[in-house]
């Protein structure tokens, strides 16, 4: 089966914390820390947005990928719900930057949270079908959390990029799975900048039902249970989630460990598990076996089982790894600035 | 007046992949691209990507900024010198701007340049960071 | 070439002149130049102004201005080599007289900059670097002339007073212009306190905006000598350009186009810096006075800060630069700041600058050095007495 031939990750330097968000609006940040096991998140600048984050990310998938010629890719998907342009793909001006034009395909993928998986699935798809020897899959977002919601603490940005092949890889797709329903918990109207939700209905029937659903079905497919895995990869809104659903469905904090980065990111919604999965594979070791599953509300989870190959320990450090882009560096801004980069305040115009 | 598509379209190979006009004779490097080697008359050119990463050589902190700029204001704007010596202009961002001196390292990164307004064209190009990787 | 002569000047008022249009300051000066000259007619003019266009919407300003000076009919052509526009006005005007082709030509330049917001005047402005690579990625021009005193700073030890001190004495001498548009002494200290605009430049580092125009009449000797009024004799002229981006220029610590206009500028007149007794340069920022001050040879490169903190460049030291107040205090109506560079001179040597401002020993030899954008061209002419 195909599977992955380069991957990279791309974050912001800046972050907010939980109780800078907090302050403003007269929440408890202790509660909200404890609570979603968030303290902080990624603040993209101004000049940051979902396709120069993918860009970044996808020069990270290429230092990887083994000398690639971009021109051989036969098509970038981004999956994103805050693509720049609601008409005109971000994937134009990536592969523009990265030199794939002209003979490529391209459209933008929209499913909430598991847009980038499901561009990762496609792009699967084409490369086995052998239509085409690469195909790129992007996970990208700089999601707005409406001010003085529940979402704002934890609404970052952050990016993933996979380059799936049939040679050389890193990470083959063993099974794949995809289990969707409509599922009105989390949703977006047109022209509207903020998003709205279910509260608490966003819990049980939505995030975890469908996690549970495609997780427990990529499994029975396998024929594999969870002590099969080394590591795990659950969509991360938030720290809680993932780990509660990690623990109903029989993982340990272990095997989500290296993945688990929400609790200091935020949720970077479609970049959230495939980001995750670059930190793990960015530990990972040849034969090991990664349960990855995305959830987008809507809703829907993309499951993956993937199988680590040797050369990984060829890649690994050819590109920044995820955990730096995570932990290093830092710059932390007040809610003002993060308003204003946000471009949460009315302007005069 | 708003930037209009073809101009921004245009600059496409310069501002996302760093393509300069490397000249036959002389096998100097410009950027952007140019029909005319300035040191020799030439127009016989290879296309070249520049590297991404360098040195600054001079810099300022715009702290009154045109309009268009308010929301990164102040900000650092910088000539850096890339590792094939060619020189090229930009902002330099992901660090305070008192952080900016000469010969600190760089690295060059995609970012939003601009946009036109609410409903125009994005711009996309290059912009530096400091060399931390 | 015949000899060319300067026989008549004339100046609007100069500031934020809100009674006044583009046409109405162009036609105020063009008249006081013409009375002062004694001239009754003109055989064309050439007015240097950057971006009528930009700023107030106006283009072809050859009909417009000939139209409001009462004098359609009259061949004319506008100048652009942005703020270098009005030296290469008078340029144009020098080479139409010394070919013979016109005996009395008018040399003017007029730019209204208050017309618009702040915002479109920093725009039209920027048009003087590279719109593609410098502009579009936030360069303003106090950022690319920061950019240059960063470098001459590190380079040279040049030091936030010296730079301080071109503005001190700008402002010195052009509390003594009654044409400045702030006609008042600042302190050094007031320099370093105000604002600051791009590191290392604080807003009095800066020239301002202004309306403004300004008018030659350029002659034969013969015809100077005939009208029986004070002329001085323009001996020589030269131009340059030099890369448009900073970034590529050679040295960003010099100014290399005004170096090409000043060698060429002697070699036509005979004459070397030595024996310039006073000269106008282009001191749209006070970076700027000390590059131009080494690029045309007067100091050696990173020797003119300290000779201005010295005092050597004030109205009675050995070398005046920009006895009138310079861009910095006399006003930047960047189409006209190079005719009125040439007025400066004129009136110096000629005994008729105001208020105390006449630099002492009867001068013989000026200089004006005018520019466009970050350097990326300049003019000079070399004046003398008759």
């Amino acid at each position: 089966m195909a599977g992955i031939v380069g991957y990279g990750a791309h974050l912001p330097r800046h972050r907010i914390k939980v109780e800078e968000i907090a302050k403003v609006w007269g929440a408890d940040a202790p509660s909200y820390k404890k609570g979603l096991m968030l303290r902080e998140k990624s603040v993209p600048p101004p000049d940051m947005d979902t396709i120069t984050l993918s860009v970044e990310a996808t020069k990270n998938a290429l230092k990887r990928s083994g000398g690639i010629d971009p021109a051989d890719i036969g098509a970038v998907y981004i999956g994103s719900e805050s693509h720049p342009y609601a008409v005109k793909p971000s994937g134009t001006t990536v592969a523009e930057a990265i030199g794939a034009t002209p003979d490529i395909h391209c459209a933008d993928f929209e499913f909430a949270c598991k847009a980038g998986s499901e561009a990762m699935f496609v792009a699967l798809s084409h490369v086995d079908a052998k239509a085409m020897p690469y195909a790129l899959a992007i996970a990208a977002d700089t999601s707005q959390g409406a001010p003085s919601d529940a979402l704002e603490f934890s609404a970052a940005a952050g990016a993933a990029a996979f380059i799936m092949g049939s040679k050389n890889l890193i990470a083959e797709a063993l099974y794949t799975h995809s289990y969707m329903t409509d599922m009105p918990d989390f949703w977006r109207r047109e022209h509207r900048f903020y998003p709205m939700h279910g509260g608490r209905f966003t819990g049980e029937e939505a995030y975890f039902a469908h996690t549970k659903g495609a997780s427990k079905a990529i499994m029975e497919k396998a024929g594999m249970k969870p002590a099969d895995f080394k590591y795990a990869v659950f969509h991360q809104p938030n720290g809680k989630f993932p780990q509660k659903v990690a623990f109903d469905l029989g993982f340990t904090q272990q095997q989500i460990d290296p993945g688990w980065l929400s609790p200091t990111l935020g949720n970077t919604y479609s970049g959230a598990s495939p980001i995750g999965l670059t930190a793990t594979l960015d530990v990972a070791q040849p034969g090991d076996l990664i349960l990855m599953c995305s959830y987008g509300s809507g809703a829907g989870s993309d499951s993956f089982v993937w199988k680590v190959t040797e050369r990984i320990n060829e890649v690994r450090d050819l590109a920044v790894r995820t955990r730096k882009l995570l932990e290093e560096n830092l710059i932390y801004v007040d809610y003002g600035t993060y308003a204003k980069y946000r471009r949460k305040i009315k302007m005069n115009d | 007046m708003a930037m209009f598509s073809s101009r921004i379209w245009r600059e496409f190979p310069h501002r996302y992949r760093l393509e300069a006009s490397k000249f036959k004779k002389s096998g100097k490097t410009y950027f952007p691209k140019r029909m005319v080697d300035p040191a020799t008359g030439d127009t016989k050119q290879d296309t070249v990507v520049l590297p991404d990463a360098g040195k600054v050589v001079t810099y300022t902190v715009i702290r009154i900024a045109p309009e268009q700029w308010n929301d990164i204001a102040p900000y650092a704007l910088a000539i850096a010198e890339l590792t094939d010596g060619t020189r090229l202009m930009g902002q330099v961002v992901d660090c305070a701007v008192d952080d900016v001196k000469i010969g600190m390292e760089v690295r060059i990164e995609f970012r939003r340049i601009q946009s036109e307004g609410h409903g125009g064209v994005l711009s996309y190009g290059y912009k530096f960071v400091p060399k931390w990787y | 070439m015949r000899e060319v002569c300067i026989v008549g000047v004339g100046m609007s008022q100069w500031g934020e002149v809100w009674r006044m249009s583009l046409r109405d300051l162009h036609t105020q000066a063009a008249l006081r130049a013409i009375a002062a000259a004694g001239v009754d007619h003109l055989d064309s003019l050439y007015v240097g102004c950057m971006t009528g266009g930009l700023f107030v919407g106006q283009e072809h300003l050859a009909s417009l201005l000939t139209d409001y000076m009462g004098m359609a009919g009259l061949p004319a052509v506008r100048v652009e080599s942005a703020c270098a526009s009005g030296g290469m006005a008078v340029r144009q005007a020098f080479i139409d007289v010394g070919s013979g082709t016109s005996d009395i030509v008018m040399a003017s330049g007029v730019e209204k900059m208050t017309d618009c917001s702040g915002g479109d005047a920093t725009y039209a402005l920027a048009t003087a670097a590279d719109q593609e690579y410098e502009v579009f990625n936030g360069a303003t021009f106090p950022g690319l002339y920061a950019m240059m005193a960063t470098a001459h700073m590190a380079k040279y030890g040049t030091t936030r007073e010296m730079l301080s001190a071109v503005a001190v004495k700008n402002h010195h001498n052009g509390s003594m212009n009654p044409d400045a548009q702030y006609p008042f002494k600042v302190s050094a200290e007031q320099v370093a306190k105000s604002v600051m605009v791009a590191d290392p430049l604080h807003i009095l580092d800066c020239s301002p905006i202004t309306d403004g125009a300004a008018a030659v009449i350029v002659t034969t000797v013969d015809i100077a000598k005939k009208l029986g009024k004070p002329y001085v004799k323009i001996i020589g002229s030269g131009a340059g350009t030099d890369t448009i981006q900073l970034a590529q220029r050679d040295d960003m610590t010099t100014i290399k186009a005004a170096t090409i206009a000043a060698d060429r500028a002697f070699k036509m007149a005979g004459k070397t810096i030595a024996d310039v007794n006073l000269v106008e340069v282009h001191d749209c920022f006070t970076i700027a006075e000390i590059v131009v001050a080494e690029s045309i040879g007067r100091y050696k490169p990173g020797k003119a800060g300290p000779a201005i903190l010295a005092g050597e460049t004030a109205l009675d030291g050995k070398f005046p630069m920009n006895t009138s107040g310079g861009l910095k205090s006399k006003g930047h109506p960047v189409g006209a700041t190079g005719v009125a560079q040439v007025i400066e001179i004129y009136k110096q040597l000629t005994g008729q600058a105001e208020n105390g401002r006449q630099v002492a020993g009867s001068p013989k030899v000026g200089m004006t050095q005018n520019m466009g954008g970050s350097g990326g061209s300049s003019v000079v002419h070399i004046m003398e007495v008759a």
